[in-house]
């Protein structure tokens, strides 16, 4: 548990990677839909040579796990699982949502936050979080996915929310949600918040090894049988 | 030169390390094709889920075979097209960052060409130039191998490729998914010469092929039967025959054009043993050479990704960081951007 945490997300149109070690953090951020594989290992080349490190100075690898869209995830989880294999480095996979639900607790720490990313086919990626000054950001029930009129949500009085999931329904959230304290609908996660997710498990020693570093899609049911199109 | 070769364009994880000194030193596949059954064909996405999940864990199976560690490695070469978008991906982001993180080289292969090279990891293999016949799922391609990374496409399929119609003529039997290896078995108890079917295209020259009109036949000849098991498997029989034969015709027409002296066959379909038997006779009948890759290597397999890979490393061609898959991929466009070196295992 020495050295520096390397982190990486690609689980939206964004790619960002960032290196953090104790109060020192190098961030490249970019929108770049489509281009998030050709991209990602060159913007950690360029963050190490900011931070004037080397690749051997790297104790983990923390990558956000999803969910999101699921090749985003997956290249993500791929890059990671490949560094750490090399390296033989442990890895933090960290959720997308929780990542986002850490910039709004950045603002204000006393709101219950909505992190939901667009999800497409009318459904949305959704979770709820609070921060707690012992266990940092919690997630309240469970991530979820489903419409954002009937995705569960947790009690709370004072909203905030975050994420293309908000901008995608407006309609059927303000029911719910009412006017939130604060509200970004164009935000992705990034790995700067990842990163700072990660560091306090990591000492905890909750790295694992690259191989169970797994997405989390969330949407499991993608195809239908034969038996279920009826053609068998 | 030892080369980790990584494959997943479709629904095989395939990982193995070939030495150009000491040849392959191991190689791991593993199979979801239980996992696609109850869907009738691959499910891309599910294709993807399950590659992600299984190719770190045979990685280290087959290093663990090859009594390597990833710092034993001196390049990583991966799948990079044509397939499945997804499946792809994940092979090709894994291989890339691995080899970013040791700072090895890495080559993205043409699986197509892995295919192709694939019988040349057998003792004893001919060396270019030769004639290989590609049949898998997706191709039936002729092409004057002249040099290892000189390739021409001198005979292609119209339509169906030959493991298609193997697949679909099974379907249309009412065979369970994959069909081609069902589909062969039963032919065995088929009795030859029952079912007739035109040899599509070989009436005319031209080393091209034609798999669709077949299908049709077959469809015809099922409909109108007693359907009873036997003439299932005669008509698989007949069906088998027809495939089989047509491409040993082509295939002798091609040496005969190329004047080349050798045959390879690479792809799933050459797993197929009547196809086996139909080429060794016109070897000996024409006195040419043929080879087969070992059962294993003719579906996808990570070794002939390796070989490849290795070959191109060793000729100091590299793929930059960023991380870049082809779905579609023609051969003929890995033809143009072949190196003006030949490439040479020494
Ligand atoms: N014994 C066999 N006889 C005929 N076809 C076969 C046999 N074994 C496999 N195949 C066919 O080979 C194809 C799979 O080969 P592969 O090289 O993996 O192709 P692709 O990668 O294009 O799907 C399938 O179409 C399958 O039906």
């Amino acid at each position: 548990m020495s050295g520096w945490l390397l982190s990486l997300d690609t689980s939206t149109e964004a790619v960002s990677v960032a290196l953090l070690r104790a109060a020192e953090c190098y961030e490249r951020f970019e929108l770049a839909p489509k281009r998030q594989a050709q991209r990602v290992l060159p913007m950690i080349d360029e963050v190490l040579a900011e931070a004037g490190i080397v690749k051997s100075m790297l104790g983990a690898i923390a990558v956000g796990r999803g969910p999101g869209a699921f090749t985003g995830v997956r290249l993500g989880i791929s890059v990671a699982q490949g560094i750490a294999l090399g390296l033989d480095v442990p890895v933090l996979p960290i959720s997308s949502l929780a990542a986002l639900a850490a910039d709004v607790i950045d603002i204000d720490p006393t709101l219950t936050v909505l992190a939901t990313i667009d999800a497409r086919m009318g459904e949305v990626y959704a979770g709820c979080y609070r921060f707690d000054a012992q266990h940092g950001v919690q997630l309240i029930g469970d991530e979820c996915v489903g419409p954002a009129h009937s995705v569960p949500l947790a009690r709370a009085e004072r909203w905030g929310v975050i994420g293309t999931g908000w901008s995608a329904y407006p309609e059927f959230w303000s029911p719910r949600i009412g006017a939130p304290e604060f509200a970004d609908g164009a935000r992705f996660p990034r790995a700067s918040r990842i990163a700072e997710l990660a560091v306090s498990r990591w000492q905890r020693g909750h790295g694992i090894a690259p191989e169970f570093a797994l997405p989390a899609y969330l949407r499991d049911k993608v195809a239908l049988t034969e038996v279920e199109r009826g053609v068998r | 030169m030892r080369v980790l070769g990584i494959e997943s364009s479709c629904d095989e994880t395939g990982v193995a390390v070939y030495d150009t000194a000491a040849g392959l030193l191991a190689h791991r596949v593993y199979s979801q094709i239980e996992l696609h059954q109850d869907y009738g064909g691959v499910v891309p996405e599910l294709a993807s889920r399950d590659h992600v999940r299984k190719l770190l864990p045979l990685l280290r199976e087959t290093l663990t075979a090859a009594g390597l560690g990833v710092r034993d490695l001196d390049g990583v070469a991966y799948t990079s097209g044509p397939g499945l978008v997804g499946a792809l991906l994940v092979g090709a982001a894994t291989a890339r960052a691995l080899a970013w993180s040791l700072d090895l080289p890495a080559i993205g292969v043409h699986h197509m060409e892995g295919h192709l090279l694939a019988p040349l990891l057998e003792p004893d293999a001919p060396q270019p130039p030769f004639v290989a016949l590609l049949v898998s799922g997706g191709h039936t391609q002729l092409i004057a191998v002249r040099g290892i990374g000189e390739y021409e496409l001198i005979g292609d399929t119209l339509d169906d490729a030959a493991g298609e119609a193997f697949d679909k003529t099974a379907k249309m039997l009412g065979l369970p998914y994959p069909g081609g290896p069902e589909l062969a078995r039963l032919a065995e108890s088929g009795t030859p010469g029952r079912f007739r079917f035109a040899r599509p295209m070989c009436d005319r020259p031209g080393l091209d092929f034609s798999f669709s009109g077949l299908k049709t036949q077959v469809l015809l000849a099922w409909e109108k039967s007693d359907r009873s098991d036997q003439t299932r498997a005669d008509i698989a029989r007949g069906f088998e025959q027809a495939v089989t034969e047509t491409l040993a015709t082509k295939c002798r027409r091609a040496l005969a054009e190329t004047g080349m002296r050798a045959l390879v066959v690479a792809g799933g379909v050459g797993a197929n043993l009547r196809l086996r038997a139909a080429l060794h006779t016109a070897a000996v009948n024409d006195g040419f050479n043929v080879a087969f890759p070992r059962p294993e290597f003719c579906t996808d397999n990570g070794a002939m990704i390796a070989f490849a890979g290795a070959l191109r490393l060793a000729a100091g061609q590299r793929q930059d960081t960023s991380i870049a898959v082809r779905p579609r991929w023609p051969l003929e466009e890995l033809l143009a951007t072949t190196p003006a070196e030949p490439l040479t295992l020494r």
